[in-house]
């Protein structure tokens, strides 16, 4: 480990035994990586600089009102199909351990199936299956035509939020299981049910190991909502292309939605970061460094390297 | 006295491997019953048997003069519903070996959790009761404290507290300082040694024969799975009848 003779500053003298000076192992293979990654990389900026794209035509559209409502549409989705999922994956979680055969294998069935095809086939499906129901009926309730019901919004809404809670019941099923049993025993032997016991016991812990992976899946969904743009719903990606197509710069707006979604899931990514270091609280000693913390830590070790190469030059 | 716990030829099998090979035994109401043995002679799957943790197969247990886990009508015996067990359940304390405690709660949460959630006391009145607990078992200042804050010693003793705050008519403990460092396990002693001399019905799994022969008024020899040799503790620690308590306890003492 060579952080500790780094870290220690190269004009302090140590108050102890003499600290280490040596010339550091030059690492050629590095520098000559480095040089054909950025030549790489000048490479691609040039080739784009040199396509006819009018950039221009960003900053113009980026907060038109067809895309600002776009994007509060992808929002709106975002945010709708993961509480269907997470709500739909904490049931099917709790069927599948339960010891009942029929509610597990419903489960089991479930999980099978919206995770075994593509969601893109699912949302298609969904927005077809007026071509197999002429009507809902649902009693005394409900009656409509299907193509009533099923807007666009329902559709990208059930298509989205019943895939999702196929994979939420899969990382909620292993927070559970991530919990002593030793806890349930305990809970048990208090005289708490069944479940009292899984929402007052189980559950709390559990969120430790569920909050960072639902975190990835809700980057995920913001992403995958502009598949919805199939079924006729005008999110963000169908209003970049729309725009596209009557302002006729099509590329550009597809860079403004590709950058409107780099914007929301960094803001996403942050927000996910700070929830996890909230939930390590307790069971890791030490926090993790926030971003701004390891780039003060690296910005300082750098300063200190060329020091010390300097001294030793 | 009248028997708090009765065993009649109880059997208990996990899947091929026979645990229990037929127990018979009586615990008086009031008395502190000590249940030693080698590890593996279902010393601590017997204790589990008694709150249902797990289902005997064959035999008879009667807690407080109820069966556990059935109910019977003529000689047809059905089985209790999961919440008529909990309702069992709430008369038994249970004290485990690795304390179990909630680490997502302060001691003094953990403490009232039970009695809030399944007796409905108010929040005020179980705290208030909770800190008289903690206090009880010598931890009145560390009421704030989450599990992972405290020593072994110290969890094991809020694991007693959150027990008791039930009110329990019956205490069973498994192994209750086997997972503490010699130098803890005299507090946790102590703090049963008091329940005992309160007059609580208590079952203790124990390595401790110093305990078990100053503190316990029945004791019995578990081995394979069966009672070889049950008396008062002083004269079957010191004058054991049976080769293998006498091999049993020239190990352990």
């Amino acid at each position: 480990m060579t952080v500790d003779i780094d870290k220690t500053p190269a004009d302090t003298p140590p108050a102890g035994p003499e600290a280490i000076k040596a010339i550091p192992v030059r690492h050629y293979g590095r520098y000559v990586s480095a040089v054909v990654a950025i030549a790489l990389l000048v490479g691609v900026v040039y080739a784009f600089s040199q396509g006819k794209i009018n950039w221009g035509a960003i900053p113009d559209y980026f907060f038109d009102d067809r895309i600002l409502d776009g994007v509060g549409k992808t929002l709106l989705l975002t945010v709708l199909s993961m509480v269907i999922g997470i709500v739909g994956g904490v049931m099917l979680a709790v069927m599948r351990l339960s010891k009942n055969p029929v509610t597990s294998s419903i489960a089991w069935f479930y999980i099978w199936f919206f995770r075994g095809t593509p969601v893109l086939v699912q949302l298609i499906v969904w927005f077809n299956l007026g071509l197999v129901f002429e009507y809902i009926n649902l009693g005394p309730f409900y009656k409509d035509e299907w193509s009533d019901f099923m807007t666009p919004f329902l559709t990208a809404l059930l298509g989205l939020g019943l895939n999702e809670a196929a994979y939420m019941a899969e990382i909620c099923r292993a927070g559970l299981l991530s919990v002593d049993e030793g806890q349930t025993e305990a809970s048990h032997a208090l005289g708490m049910s069944h479940s009292k016991t899984l929402r007052r016991i189980v559950i709390p812990q559990a969120m430790r190991v569920i909050v960072p992976p639902t975190g990835n899946e809700v980057i995920n969904m913001l992403k995958t909502t502009s598949l919805v743009s199939v079924v006729q719903y005008p999110e963000l990606l169908r209003a970049a292309q729309d725009i596209g197509q009557t302002s006729g710069a099509p590329a550009e707006m597809l860079f403004l939605a590709a950058a409107w979604y780099l914007l929301m899931t960094s803001v996403f990514s942050i927000g996910q970061y700070y929830l996890e270091r909230y939930y390590a609280r307790g069971s890791s000693r030490s926090l993790p460094d926030t971003p701004f913390q390891k780039i003060k830590a690296n910005v300082l070790s750098l300063s200190n390297r060329s020091a010390s190469t300097g001294d030793t030059a | 006295m009248t028997a708090m716990v009765k065993a009649e030829g109880v059997h208990k099998s996990f899947g091929p491997v026979e645990v229990l090979k037929g127990i018979d035994l009586e615990v008086k109401s009031g008395e502190v019953f000590c249940l030693i043995g080698p590890s593996g002679s279902g010393k601590s799957t017997f204790l589990r048997c008694i709150n249902h943790l797990e289902k005997i197969n064959a035999g008879r247990l009667y807690v407080d003069g109820d069966l556990v886990g059935y109910r019977q009508k003529g000689d047809k015996l059905y089985e209790l519903k999961d919440s008529e067990v909990a309702v069992k359940r709430r008369d038994i304390g249970m004290v485990f070996q690795r304390f179990n405690l909630f680490p997502h709660m302060t001691s003094v949460e953990n403490v009232m959790e039970a009695p809030v959630q399944v007796k409905g006391v108010s929040r005020g009145k179980a705290r208030e009761r909770a800190l008289e607990l903690l206090d009880r078992v010598g931890l009145a200042d560390k009421a704030g404290s989450y599990p992972s804050q405290l020593s072994g010693g110290q969890q094991q003793r809020v694991a007693i507290a959150r027990a008791l705050a039930m009110d329990p008519k019956l205490m069973l403990f498994d192994e209750p300082t086997s997972a503490l460092d010699p130098e803890l396990v005299g507090d946790v002693l102590d703090v049963m040694r008091d329940l005992a001399e309160s007059g609580m019905t208590m079952i203790v799994v124990t390595h401790e024969m110093g305990f078990a022969r100053e503190v316990g008024d029945s004791l019995v020899f578990l081995d394979g799975g069966v009672v070889v040799e049950s008396g008062h503790p002083r004269e079957v620690l010191t004058n054991p009848q049976h080769e293998r308590t006498k091999s049993f306890l020239s190990k352990v003492l």
